[in-house]
């Protein structure tokens, strides 16, 4: 079987391909680029194809479908009218899926529920990456007001530290805030 | 108690209505509190509406007749019971080809002229074997069938002398900068985003195909509609009051700027404010024009939803996907929209009423006073360029005079 993995974001798209790299007889292949992608696909010959949700593309793409294949192959949106639960699971998920028509559900569905288990996954990575991110532009942000505090107070590292965490500790704030609050003072009085 | 509606839109002009409706509190007033959801295809729009993502959509009008009739996917009953605009798209093609059928430094073009010159250049390019191509933003959008009413009435027949494909709006500008396509019809800021770029050049307004062309719709799912009744009458309170916010001058830089952020549209604001004044720059380095009722949101009861509407959504339908008249279709499509739900919730109120549901569409030449239930209501000139009138009595005689 063949299934085509449309996804913009190249990191999701090798996310999806790891995880679907596990079925028996599926050949995948992947298609980050919107360019030419009628041309792939006509090449391609997907009995599947797998798309994330936002993609632009997907009106042009089901046009295609609707229109230049309908007489070879039918492809239908989802596995069919009785499966509202994992179209539902899979719009929750991010994920929209074709599929030629003919195929047993009983081929589909495990396809199916793999890619909204590596959609959902992708999410989860994204949003412990964002934290992650968050907390790097803290610590840069503690660091920031220490340099100006050591600077412009003479005092050595671990004194600047102790002064911002006491002052987070007297007034109830983060650390992080009177980090802030210390680098935007600076920037008001005219450093750098 | 504050009840709570996810609606979803793609980032175009036309989704303003719910957007004001939110950001100048007029829902909230009515004691509703919006959600919007952006999605950049109109497939997932629909699916979150279909799905339950969202409780009603900005959406295409024949898109939610499509989706009544069940083309393309399993049928699921919409209903629109307020129209959240009419027009407001544009034919712009690439320059070159722009300036061949409307002469160096044009203006908006005269359909009937360009048709005629577009037909020349079309017919040998069908015959060279590299036809014209079109991009629309959908096959079931008014931009397709607008397209195509103007193409056949001037004798060039879409899918055999040009090919029309679904190009996504915001990648207009580059399909033909590209030369992917040779024009584009889609709604605004996405021809002007062309023209900055200098891809393409301004030659109609779809007014000037259908004065007054249906475009946008509020749908929803039939079972929501019963559940949320009463949510969804005072929703449209809120976007009737924000239709005539949009509408007044004094509010259209504020509006724009509203638009232009990131969360909407993500645009330019004076591209935006632009298509709200009903101004087009038709080509780069050129003349700004002013074309009176290029959007239309408000007046004449415009977003009444009138039946006669969506029963000519339906012909083109038939005509295009090449099918046969179904009297069980013709009267399902005509249920989607419903001038029953917009009465209801505009009783009482300022907003005048038509008296009836349906009106033979393309009769009105000039200023016409209608029946009203409440208020009065002109109807200015609703013409088909080609003089064409669409009787919803005789469904089957338009088809038959149809080219």
């Amino acid at each position: 079987m063949r299934i085509a993995i449309v996804d913009e974001s190249a990191a999701r798209a090798s996310i999806m391909e790891e995880g679907l790299s596990t079925l028996e007889d599926c050949e995948l292949i992947v298609i980050t680029e919107r360019r030419g992608m009628l041309a792939r696909m006509a090449a391609i010959d997907p009995d599947i194809v797998l798309m994330n949700l936002g993609n632009p593309s997907r009106d042009m793409l089901e046009e295609y479908f609707a229109v230049s294949r309908a007489l070879a192959r039918p492809i239908a949106m989802f596995v069919d009218e009785a499966d509202d639960e994992s179209i539902v699971a899979s719009v929750e998920a991010g994920v929209s899926s074709y599929v030629v028509d003919g195929l047993s559900a009983g081929r589909i569905r495990p396809i199916l529920d793999l890619a909204i288990t590596r959609f959902n996954a992708f999410a989860r990575l994204q949003n412990d990456l964002a934290e992650a991110r968050g907390k790097l532009a803290e610590r840069e942000l503690v660091d920031k007001a220490k340099r100006i505090l050591m600077e412009s107070k003479g005092l050595p590292e671990p004194k600047a530290y102790a002064e911002l965490r006491k002052a987070a500790m007297d007034q109830g704030k983060r650390i992080v805030n009177i980090a802030e609050a210390v680098v935007t003072a600076h920037q008001l009085m005219g450093g750098a | 108690m504050t009840v709570e509606l996810t609606i979803g839109f793609l980032p175009l002009v036309d989704a303003c209505l719910p957007i004001l409706a939110r950001e100048h509190g007029f829902a909230e007033e009515e004691g509703l509190s919006l959600r919007l959801v952006k999605d950049m295809s109109w497939a997932t729009v629909l699916d979150r509406l279909l799905y339950g993502h969202s409780d009603a959509a900005h959406l295409i009008a024949p898109l939610a007749i499509a989706t009544t009739l069940g083309r393309g996917r399993p049928a699921q009953p919409l209903v629109a019971p307020f129209v959240l605009g009419l027009n407001g798209n544009a034919i712009t093609l690439a320059p070159g080809l722009a300036r061949e059928v409307c002469g160096e430094g044009h203006g908006l073009g005269d359909p009937r002229k360009v048709g005629e010159a577009l037909r020349t250049i079309a017919l040998a390019r069908a015959n060279a074997g590299k036809p014209l191509t079109f991009g629309v933003v959908h096959r079931y959008s008014s931009h397709n069938y607008m397209l195509r009413y103007w193409l056949a009435a001037c004798g060039i027949r879409p899918d055999q002398d040009v090919e029309i494909r679904t190009v996504a709006p915001p990648f207009c500008a580059e399909a033909l900068e590209l030369g992917e396509v040779d024009g584009i019809c889609v709604g605004e800021p996405w021809n002007s985003v062309a023209v900055e770029k200098g891809a393409g050049e301004i030659v109609l307004s779809t007014s000037q195909i259908w004065r007054r062309g249906v475009e946008k719709v509020l749908a929803m799912r039939e079972p929501v509609l019963e559940e949320k009744r009463e949510a969804v009458l005072r929703l449209i309170r809120a976007l009737c009051r924000a239709a005539a916010h949009f509408v007044d001058p004094v509010n259209w830089e504020t509006n724009a700027a509203i638009l232009a952020r990131s969360e909407y549209l993500d645009g330019a604001p004076e591209l935006i404010r632009r298509a709200i004044a009903d101004q087009l720059l038709i080509a780069r380095g050129g003349a700004m024009i002013h074309y009176p009722d290029f959007m239309f949101q408000y007046r004449e009861a415009a977003n009444f939803p009138w039946v006669s509407q969506a029963e000519w959504l339906y012909t083109q339908m038939v005509r295009w996907d090449g099918l046969d008249y179904a009297r069980e279709d013709a009267g399902k499509a005509a249920r989607v929209f419903r001038p029953d739900i917009y009465r209801a919730a505009l009783l009482g109120t300022g907003e005048p009423l038509p008296g009836a549901s349906s009106k033979v569409e393309g009769s009105l030449a000039g200023p016409t006073v209608v029946g009203t239930q409440q208020g009065l209501i002109t109807l200015e000139s609703n013409a088909f360029f080609d003089g064409l009138v669409f009787d919803p009595q005789d469904v089957q005689g338009y088809l038959a005079q149809l080219p």
